[in-house]
């Protein structure tokens, strides 16, 4: 039984999404960054279940479990991004990763 | 209200807690702050996915979210060692503030032309009927090996590739060990 209408899902989702946006756009912190990005993909995961909820179709599920393993590569290397720009500038302050190289 | 819209209205507001504890100071100022606020979300998420009769996938949630995407974030803001200077905010230049309005243009935009274009989904009784293994292990594994194998294929080797990038990455540049 789905006692829930899709479109309360969509909507939270959304929201979600937006909040991690404002969150990528407006933090400094690296870490706080990527937590950001992981709530944007959480939201985007939650959309697409919704769906696959309503139409009754296990696919939407196999794609979340696609984005899920692409999260997770992405947080392995973002966080080892993070301890590579520390090693190199002392601090992981977007703001202040201005070069590239060296 | 349902028993149902009851659960999806606490999960609801604790994920939407969570996501602005970490997002907003002075929770989100704090990177440990910011990790068990994120612990949350995900885990509220979870929730909403078993209501959802996703249940693999709100076992992988609690897993690889809550769990291991949890893990190595606490372990690399304890391995960073920051200093309370380095513990910023925000810096809000105006282009920033251009993107975060847009942002929210965009949302409210969205959710207006969803609400009306959703309506066809806003009755719950215009879902399909699933069986009770729908979301299990049996139903999204078979759909992971025949239609989609060649991405799940491409995802392990993605995981292999990540894992080798970030120990290179992260390696001490002066030889030593990592």
């Amino acid at each position: 039984m789905m006692d829930v209408p899709v479109s309360w899902y969509v909507i939270l989702a959304l929201i979600l999404f937006g909040i991690g946006t404002v969150g990528v756009l407006t933090r400094r912190n690296l870490l706080v960054v990527l937590m950001s990005l992981e709530i944007m993909l959480n939201g985007v995961n939650l959309a697409l279940l919704a769906f696959a909820r309503h139409h009754g179709d296990a696919q939407g599920q196999a794609a979340v479990f696609i984005v899920m393993a692409v999260a997770a590569a992405e947080v392995a290397v973002g966080l080892a991004l993070a301890i590579a720009l520390f090693r190199h500038d002392g601090s992981v302050d977007l703001d202040r990763a201005t070069r590239m190289k060296g | 209200m349902t028993a149902q819209m009851v659960v999806f209205w606490i999960l609801a507001v604790t994920s939407v807690a969570g996501a602005l504890a970490v997002v907003l100071p002075p929770f989100g100022r704090n990177p440990l702050h910011a990790a068990v606020a994120l612990l949350i979300t995900f885990t509220s998420l979870a929730g909403l996915m078993v209501l959802l009769s996703a249940h693999l996938v709100a076992a992988l949630q609690v897993l690889v979210y809550a769990g291991a995407v949890m893990v190595l974030f606490t372990f690399v803001v304890m391995l960073l060692n920051l200093r309370r200077q380095d513990l910023t905010g925000y810096r809000i230049t105006a282009w920033k503030a251009v993107g975060v309005a847009a942002m929210i243009a965009l949302s409210v935009k969205m959710g207006i032309a969803l609400t009306a274009g959703l309506s066809a989904f806003d009755d719950p009784a215009t879902a399909a009927q699933v069986a009770n293994d729908f979301g299990g292990v049996k139903a999204v594994g078979r759909d992971l090996l025949t239609t989609y194998l060649v991405p799940f294929e491409a995802t392990s080797l993605l995981l292999l590739v990540a894992i080798v990038g970030a120990v290179i990455v992260a390696r001490r540049r002066d030889g030593g060990a990592a």
